[in-house]
């Protein structure tokens, strides 16, 4: 939000805050002033409009097509699937009907002949709640941990797209296509400042009917918030930790930074270094 | 199992089980639909209600709605009752218990008193037969106190957690954040992060973050971040100062395991907090969040509605008093809580609920962006639970949490229902206002113009 100046004779009314060049640290909605105590016009309004952006993104429709372009450009089989939600007002009331195929996908998966040996991994790219995100990230994701799984032998099955996608039904997909990992690849429900946001599920021995307790997940990777080679760092430590242990879930824990001490560990911010 | 009926004008609605009246009885709303144990329509639903009112308030001690020998949480619930606490309304029925709340026997030292004696079905049956007035009359009543490094709960008080969450867990976003919060005078309930990923080393440090700079800035409140239960423990035993331990929960065993917990473990989590005996006016050191819809979500419900499992997950809590209960209300979405109208019934369900089994009960006032809600529910949730006295608030920079995607009460907001509601924060954390010049001296909502001098030397370091 760009600093306005403030009109002469208003300033008694609007009061701006003293820490505003906070802002550079954060793109929270900090400093924003206040009339009386509440939240001046300007700010106010700013909201209204992202909030309205935001219920926009939720309603955008996956860019299948384009998807499946790149991917295959980049050397992928792709397979086009899609949930049992018939629709978006479907998909929104019914998550029960996005976390299972619909009958066309799960036969069109068991058609196929399952791969000897198995896959080690399958990547299954969801629409969830923001179509934007996959569009924005998915593919520019792929690009950064491709080719480190490749360089350590992974097997990559067919990259899948579901089509009114929830989290789950990537266990499906995995199980379906006899994949040792499955990786779900999500839009993430839009916030006001993020309606491209990306979430990564892992799932060691995908089969349906697992829940949160078995999945491991990296959020929010998008432009401003975690980048790609971060999650891809983090996501082959989960697989690598996942395939050596034979679990994925609460009991694998995301160190992949290492473990430094409690004591050596210093939280850099103004507030106590001064 | 019993059969309930009700006849209305020759017509007998009957109902297989006190798990289905409860369902059919419950207020509409999209996950109980979704479960497929709502009412059919609004007449069988005002006949369950009217069944419902008829029951005695000792059936649910006998009739379990979930089996007391595959769940825990029934155990627990059956178990730890109080007969005792209970005699004062045990020969009510669910009516006359409504009846009761409302009269002039209820008042504070009666309600804290029967607490022990409610279990999480008679209250959740109750809210059924309420209207939102009732639910913001009872609950006003109901005074509930917990403590740690200040006050929460006190009448006339009304706290918020200070949530400075940043989609990296950057420090100095966070700072950032913390700042502009307690400039607002908010984070008395706990200075609260959802942090980023979950990864132990990335915890601590937040921990550690949160500690300084309550420590450098002699803040009266205490610090939590939002990690798994398992998490928590393991930075305790790194050494980490840890104030307040978090932990999601709901109202069965199964939806339990689904968030990878069982009660062994919360009790492990919170005596590894008390190990730590960091509190300085109590020993209340587990903070919860809860929210309708959780067990559904993670098919874990058997047949019971949304509202009820919601009041299930407070036995849970309460076995571990808590500093602080807080029902997420909007953010688990749409197919549970469709818009904002059930969202704001279910606000006021789980606050009343929460405060009628003895629960510091808060509310993060919430809703995302595919649910058809938007800043003008939120503020109509916000003032009726002020007036129902409600614990604790969120306190977010302008609504908007970057990190979780979802819009929750901003720090003015929370001044805004201290001013028209006449309401304070905490008293150590008030004193605290005003004393560091954040606050003019004798006026709690009139702000200082300039930064008070320990800040402003942080920020000259700036650019």
């Amino acid at each position: 939000m760009p600093d306005k100046p403030t009109p002469p004779g208003s300033s008694a009314i609007v009061a701006n805050d003293p820490w505003r060049k906070l802002r550079q640290y954060t793109s929270a909605r900090i400093a924003l002033g206040h009339a009386g105590t509440s939240l001046p016009t300007a700010p106010h309004l700013e909201f209204q409009l992202a909030h309205a952006r935001a219920r926009n993104a939720v309603h955008h429709v996956l860019d299948v097509a384009n998807l499946r372009e790149a991917l295959m450009a980049r050397g992928h089989e792709v397979i086009e699937l899609h949930s049992a939600a018939a629709n978006r007002p479907e998909y929104l009331q019914r998550p029960d009907k996005g976390r299972r195929l619909d009958a066309a996908s799960r036969a069109d998966l068991q058609s196929r002949t399952i791969s000897s040996p198995a896959y080690d991994v399958a990547f299954v790219i969801g629409d969830g709640l923001s179509a934007l995100a996959i569009e924005a990230n998915a593919v520019a994701f792929l690009d950064v941990m491709v080719p480190a799984l490749r360089d350590g032998g992974w097997r990559i099955a067919p990259v899948t797209i579901v089509g009114q996608a929830r989290v789950a039904v990537g266990d499906e997909v995995g199980e379906l296509l006899g994949a040792g990992i499955v990786v779900m690849l999500i839009g993430e429900r839009p916030g006001l400042s993020s309606p491209d946001s990306l979430g990564i599920y892992m799932t060691y021995q995908p089969r349906t009917g697992l829940t949160d307790e078995a999945r491991n997940c990296i959020s929010n990777i998008r432009d401003q918030g975690l980048s790609f080679e971060m999650a891809a760092h983090k996501l082959l430590y989960l697989m690598t930790e996942a395939r050596r242990r034979g679990l994925s879930g609460v009991n694998l824990k995301d160190e992949a930074e290492g473990l430094p001490s409690v004591t050596a560990s210093v939280s850099k911010n103004f507030l106590t270094d001064a | 199992m019993p059969i309930f009926s009700q006849t209305i004008a020759g017509h007998v609605h009957r109902f297989k089980s006190l798990g289905d009246l409860l369902a059919k009885a419950s207020p509409a709303r999209s996950g109980d639909y979704l479960a497929g144990v709502a009412a059919r329509d609004d007449e069988e639903r005002v006949a369950a209600q009217m069944a419902l009112a008829d029951v005695p308030l000792h059936t649910f001690l006998n009739d379990h709605v979930v089996p007391y020998e595959s769940d825990e949480v029934t155990r627990l619930i059956i178990d730890d009752h109080d007969a005792k606490a209970f005699a004062a309304v045990s020969h009510l029925t669910v009516g006359g218990f409504r009846d009761w709340l409302l009269s002039d026997a209820a008042v504070d030292k009666s309600l804290i008193a029967l607490a022990p004696g409610l279990t999480p079905e008679m209250v959740a049956a109750v809210s059924k037969i309420c209207r939102v007035q009732d639910l913001v009359l009872i609950a006003q009543k109901c005074r509930v106190v917990s403590k740690f490094r200040n006050t929460i709960g006190l009448k006339g008080r009304l706290s918020t957690r200070l949530q400075p969450n940043h989609p990296t867990d950057d420090p100095t976003g966070i700072a950032a954040s913390i700042v502009d919060g307690l400039m607002y005078g908010n984070g008395d309930a706990v200075i609260g992060i959802n942090p980023a990923t979950d990864s132990i080393s990335a915890v601590t440090t937040l921990i550690e973050m949160l500690n300084d700079i309550i420590q450098r800035y002699d803040i009266p409140t205490q610090s939590c971040v939002l990690t798994h239960v398992t998490t928590s423990i393991e930075a305790i035993n790194r050494g980490a100062p840890v104030d307040l331990v978090f932990q999601s929960i709901a109202g069965t065993e199964a939806a339990n395991k689904s968030f990878g917990i069982t009660l062994a473990m919360l009790r492990e989590g919170q005596e590894a907090a008390l190990s730590l005996q960091r509190g300085t006016v109590g020993n209340n050191v587990m903070y919860f969040e809860t929210g309708q819809g959780s067990a559904l979500s993670a098919n874990a419900h058997h047949g019971i509605d949304q509202q009820t499992l919601e009041a299930r997950a407070y036995a849970v809590a309460r076995k571990f008093k808590p500093l602080l209960v807080n029902t997420v209300v909007g953010f688990i979405g749409p197919e549970y809580l469709y818009d904002g109208r059930q969202i704001i019934r279910a606000g006021l369900e789980d606050h009343f609920c929460g405060k009628l089994l003895g629960l510091p009960m808060g509310c993060d006032i919430c809703y995302t962006n595919h649910a058809e809600a938007d800043q003008n529910d939120m503020d109509v949730l916000l003032t009726l639970l002020g007036v129902a006295g409600i614990t604790f608030i969120m306190g977010i920079p302008g609504s908007d949490d970057i990190m979780l995607n979802y819009q929750t009460t901003s720090f003015h907001d929370a001044l805004y229902a201290r001013k028209v509601l006449g309401l304070k924060p905490a008293p150590e954390f008030e004193a605290w206002l005003q004393s560091s010049g954040i606050f003019a001296a004798g006026d709690a909502l009139k702000m200082s113009d300039t930064l008070p001098q320990p800040f402003q030397r942080a920020l000259a370091h700036l650019h």
